[in-house]
């Protein structure tokens, strides 16, 4: 009786698990790789289902079927060996549901990797989001802007996020619009995005850095490109530049709200990339990341006006 | 006063206070007692300087316990904070430090110990050998955990408690970000525990290879004593990776290396690599030896063999072979290719293969069984679809596209507790009352225990499961608090109520303890629960010789074909039994490995000079001691054998 109880409570909460209530962020994807990750999500919610229903249907069988108080006095169980055909379907079902995940994975990781198809052929919109204990900053070398806790995102337009940290690891997370990655203060990690939809979102460090870490958090709002291109122009003629003294300040430990520059601290305290920790590379740096992006992308801008 | 300043606790709060109370009269009421009650030289002589694998597997099993209600408070705390939106109870500071002491605390002085504990306390009798194979380096490998695990506890009050996570990522861990001692605390205590488990490793491989009765060859071996010998494998060949990476951290923090530096060709995500290959195959550690009970326990309350005991070989073999192929899914989002990726994504969901028939061959040992729902067997039965949920869960994390979403969420939090909860600490549960009689002599009240067990299973589910759904909303992992705009605040308050039922199902089980004491009746004979293996055939509680005459094995489950079948276990006559001497080196030796821990840790270069030398004295001593142990003679045996009620001849 009591097993049974348990059975249902657990059931209960499955079915809880798999409904919920409001949508789920991760569940309610607004751009193509949270999407493809969503459907990743429920397939393998789906095959797992029915093989936990499997183990707890053949459980309760079992329990309620050979409990010793309903057993005849003299039954003895038989001694066993196992069993050849048995055997075999108890591996080779679990190897064929391998089989298909290795497949899912395989495809999924390529695309999440990469550009979203959708949007293949477009110039990426390149972003650099870095973290200081316990910010986000966000320049946007294409567009000559920096702003801190908070992200503007344009539609429909592939986003390259170039990930990197001024401390501690730090993990770049936006639910609805894709995974999360990590930033690191030695190297530069890429994530490719997208947004499908207009709407606000939320978005946060995933990884803990300390003190400050619940409040790491951003604000995101993905708009048409025409109303991101009005934005860009309103901080461009309103917001103060940014100069290193100010940078410097904002990486010490602490808190602020949004905040936005004109310009960005790429210029004078630049990404880790290609840095592998060799003493003199800040100058390569400096020559390659003028070279590959920032010029590159500001004359892709103008394609999308 | 200035010296004095360094061991002060750096973000101190009433709790803290009211612990350093509580611990000064503990020790305190402690010595009392023991002056009181004229038990020091018992303790000394009975205890301390014991090499009997048996109490020192006692040891294990009270220090796991005490270990364990220490980290289920920190559990209670974090659960507590996080009950409501924008809880003030406890300070991200606090909040830190608890969650990253909790870690530590469950995997490495509850689960490891609590492991150990079973290891030593069955290996040796369900081999049918008199004690492992080097007793004394047993005694070293238990007080080496002992006071690594104490030195560990005590930084909650002399200095400050580690609060970078219990994973310790630098560059977060380093000097610069973690000025507190905390951190050196968590590189040393777990250091000093880590070279004991080691030893262990070693000596149980050795117990396992040399020492089985005569007839009992590998593939008759008990499946507990195969889990730990695949378990001492793993061990050996994980904890170094360990060892050096605590030893680079342990030099980044005290010496200004640049190990886990973000600067000068230091690489913060090696120590991510270099933890992650030992966490990963300890993951293993503590699961394969818990399977191992289970697969015991099944069989003992379904009244059949276990099901498919060649494959359960293979498949633990082969576990423990991929855990060493698995680590990297810790840090999918650290910016590996996708081929990488995919790679370790596969090797990881290959682990459900092996592990999955073992779920079927524990369900196929129950079935056409005579189940009885003893304690022990209600945790093993719970534990089949919750770690079934907890396995599952476990492969849709190794997708890596998906675990980009799942990673350091609350997803996470609730698929790894629901392996090692339903796995490791419902098989240590299960185990403890299962061996109660064999270690102490008198059975634990199964009503209370029964209680206990409703209390943990469902307390267990609503704590754990609604961490799923709020992992999948985008509820981060760590974090002391949450807005009501979030919406966390109602499923978060279940897991407050969950975690309240376990709490109520620890005090249960500290009670079925103390009830049994009290009104257990003793002399339950050596075989209470009709069970299947050797360390069943001897007295409860077994005597110092383990056997009077060392069994002969002729099956795969030579106790029961004994009692069943007519086989004869025990032949021969009593002839003297040559036992080791008992030695306080072992606990002197890592009393100052303590004193020399502690003083690394706050940098007090001249007591680590002389402590360090006194380890090495306890070494050198050992080497030029000549003890050849002692005889136990036959009358003596007689009369244990008579005094225990039981006589195999």
């Amino acid at each position: 009786m009591n097993i049974k109880w348990s059975l249902l409570v657990i059931f209960f909460v499955i079915v809880t698990v798999l409904t919920g209530c409001d949508p789920l962020m991760v569940l309610d994807p607004k751009g193509p790789q949270a999407q493809t990750q969503a459907n990743v999500i429920w397939i393998s919610i789906a095959i797992m289902s029915v093989i936990t229903i499997v183990v707890c249907a053949f459980l309760v069988f079992v329990l309620v079927k050979y409990r010793d108080s309903k057993l005849p006095k003299d039954y003895e169980p038989p001694y066993i060996e196992g069993n050849h055909l048995v055997e075999s379907i108890i591996v080779g079902v679990p190897i064929l549901i391998v089989i298909f995940f290795s497949v899912v994975t395989i495809i999924s990781n390529n695309k999440v990797e990469a550009t979203p198809e959708k949007y293949k052929g477009q110039d990426p919109l390149v972003i650099y989001a870095s973290t200081s204990d316990w910010k986000w900053h966000f320049s946007y070398p294409e567009n000559g802007i920096e702003t801190v806790n908070y992200l503007y995102i344009p539609t429909k337009r592939p986003l390259e996020f170039k990930l990197y940290s001024f401390g501690p690891i730090t993990a770049f997370w936006v639910p609805q619009l894709g995974g999360q990655k990590y930033a690191m203060a030695d190297m530069v990690t890429t994530l490719h995005l997208a947004a499908d939809e207009e709407g606000e979102m939320m978005g946060r460090n995933a990884n803990f850095s300390g003190k400050g870490f619940a409040q790491n958090m951003f604000h995101v709002e993905a708009m048409s490109q025409a109303e991101f291109d009005d934005w860009v122009k309103e901080v461009k003629d309103t917001a103060e530049p940014i100069t290193e003294a100010k940078f410097n300040e904002l990486l010490k430990p602490g808190y602020t709200g949004q905040l936005t520059f004109t310009g960005t601290h790429l210029g004078f305290s630049p990404a880790p990339e290609h840095h592998h920790g060799s003493k003199d590379s800040n100058e390569d740096v400096n020559d390659e990341y003028m070279e590959h992006d920032h010029e590159s992308s500001n004359e892709s801008a103008h394609n999308y006006e | 006063m200035g010296y004095f300043a360094k061991f002060a606790v750096p973000h101190p709060s009433p709790a803290i206070y009211a612990s350093m109370i509580a611990i000064g009269v503990t020790v305190f009421l402690v010595i009392f007692g023991l002056t009181y009650f004229k038990k020091w030289i018992y303790l000394w002589s009975e205890w301390i300087t014991t090499v009997d694998h048996k109490k020192i597997g006692t040891m294990y099993l009270i220090s796991a316990l005490l270990m364990l209600f220490r980290g289920g408070v920190d559990a209670l705390m974090m659960r507590t904070q996080t009950a409501v939106p924008d809880n003030k109870l406890l300070d991200s500071q606090h909040y830190n430090e608890v969650f990253s002491a909790h870690g530590v605390i469950m995997i490495i002085f509850m689960a490891m110990p609590y492991i150990m504990a079973f290891m030593n306390i069955v290996v040796p009798l369900q081999i049918g050998a008199r004690d492992v194979a080097f007793p004394r380096l047993n005694a070293i490998s238990f007080w080496l955990f002992f006071m690594g695990a104490m030195l560990f506890n005590i930084s909650f009050v002399i200095g400050g408690s580690p609060d970078a996570g219990w994973s310790s990522y630098f560059p977060l861990a380093d000097n610069e970000f973690s000025p507190s001692v905390g951190t050196n605390y968590y590189m040393i205590a777990i250091q000093i525990a880590g070279i004991g488990t080691l030893m262990t490793g070693i000596n149980f491989i050795t117990t396992i290879l040399r020492m089985r009765a005569p007839g009992m060859t590998l593939m008759r071996m008990p499946m507990f004593t195969w889990s730990a010998f695949v378990t001492s494998i793993i061990i050996i060949f994980a904890f170094p990776v360990l060892t050096i990476a605590l030893l680079m951290g342990t030099m980044d923090r005290l010496f200004e290396t640049k190990f886990f530096a973000t600067t000068d060709g230091g690489m913060d995500m090696l120590w991510a690599n270099l933890f992650w290959v030992w966490g990963h195959p300890e993951v293993y550690i503590l699961i394969l030896p818990a399977f191992g009970i289970f697969s015991e326990i099944i069989p003992t309350f379904s009244r059949r063999n276990i099901y498919g005991y060649k494959s359960m070989v293979i498949s633990m073999v082969v576990i423990s072979l991929y855990s060493f192929f698995v680590w990297t899914h810790h840090f999918f989002t650290m910016g590996q290719t996708a081929y990488v990726n995919s790679i370790f994504s596969i090797t990881t969901m290959v682990i459900a293969i092996p592990t999955g028939i073992k779920i079927f061959n524990w369900l196929f040992t129950m079935w056409k069984g005579r189940i009885r729902f003893t304690v022990p067997m209600l945790y093993s039965i719970a534990f089949i679809p919750l770690f079934t949920i907890g396995g599952v869960t476990g492969v849709m994390l190794a997708m890596s596209a998906a675990d980009y979403q799942y990673h350091n969420t609350m997803f996470l939090v609730a698929h790894f507790h629901n392996v090692i909860i339903p796995g490791v600490a419902f098989a240590v549960l299960a185990g403890s009352t299962y061996y109660w009689p064999k270690i102490f002599g008198f059975m634990l009240n199964e009503r209370i225990g029964k209680w206990a067990f409703w209390f943990q299973t469902i307390g267990f589910s609503l704590a754990f499961f609604p961490m799923y759904i709020t992992g999948l909303d985008g509820q981060a992992r760590r974090m002391y608090t949450y807005s009501e705009a979030t919406g966390y605040g109602p499923l978060n308050f279940v897991s407050f109520i969950g975690a309240a039922f376990m709490a109520i199902s620890f005090v249960l089980i500290v009670y079925t303890i103390y009830y049994s004491i009290r009104h257990a009746p003793r002399h339950v004979g050596g075989d209470p629960w009709d069970a299947r293996s050797l360390e069943w055939a001897t007295h409860n509680p077994v005597p110092e010789y383990n056997f009077a005459i060392i069994p002969q094995v002729d099956s795969r489950e030579p106790f029961w074909d004994a009692k069943y079948k007519g086989h004869e276990l025990f032949k021969g006559d009593y002839k003297k039994i040559h036992m080791p001497n008992n030695s306080g080196v072992p606990f002197i030796m890592s009393a100052i490995f303590f004193v020399f821990g502690f003083a690394l840790v706050f940098s007090m270069w001249i007591l680590a000079v002389i402590s360090l030398i006194g380890i090495f004295v306890c070494m050198a001593h050992r080497s030029f001691e000549i003890d050849h142990g002692h005889y136990i003679s036959v009358e003596e045996i007689k009369e244990t054998e008579v005094k225990m009620g039981g006589n195999h001849k």
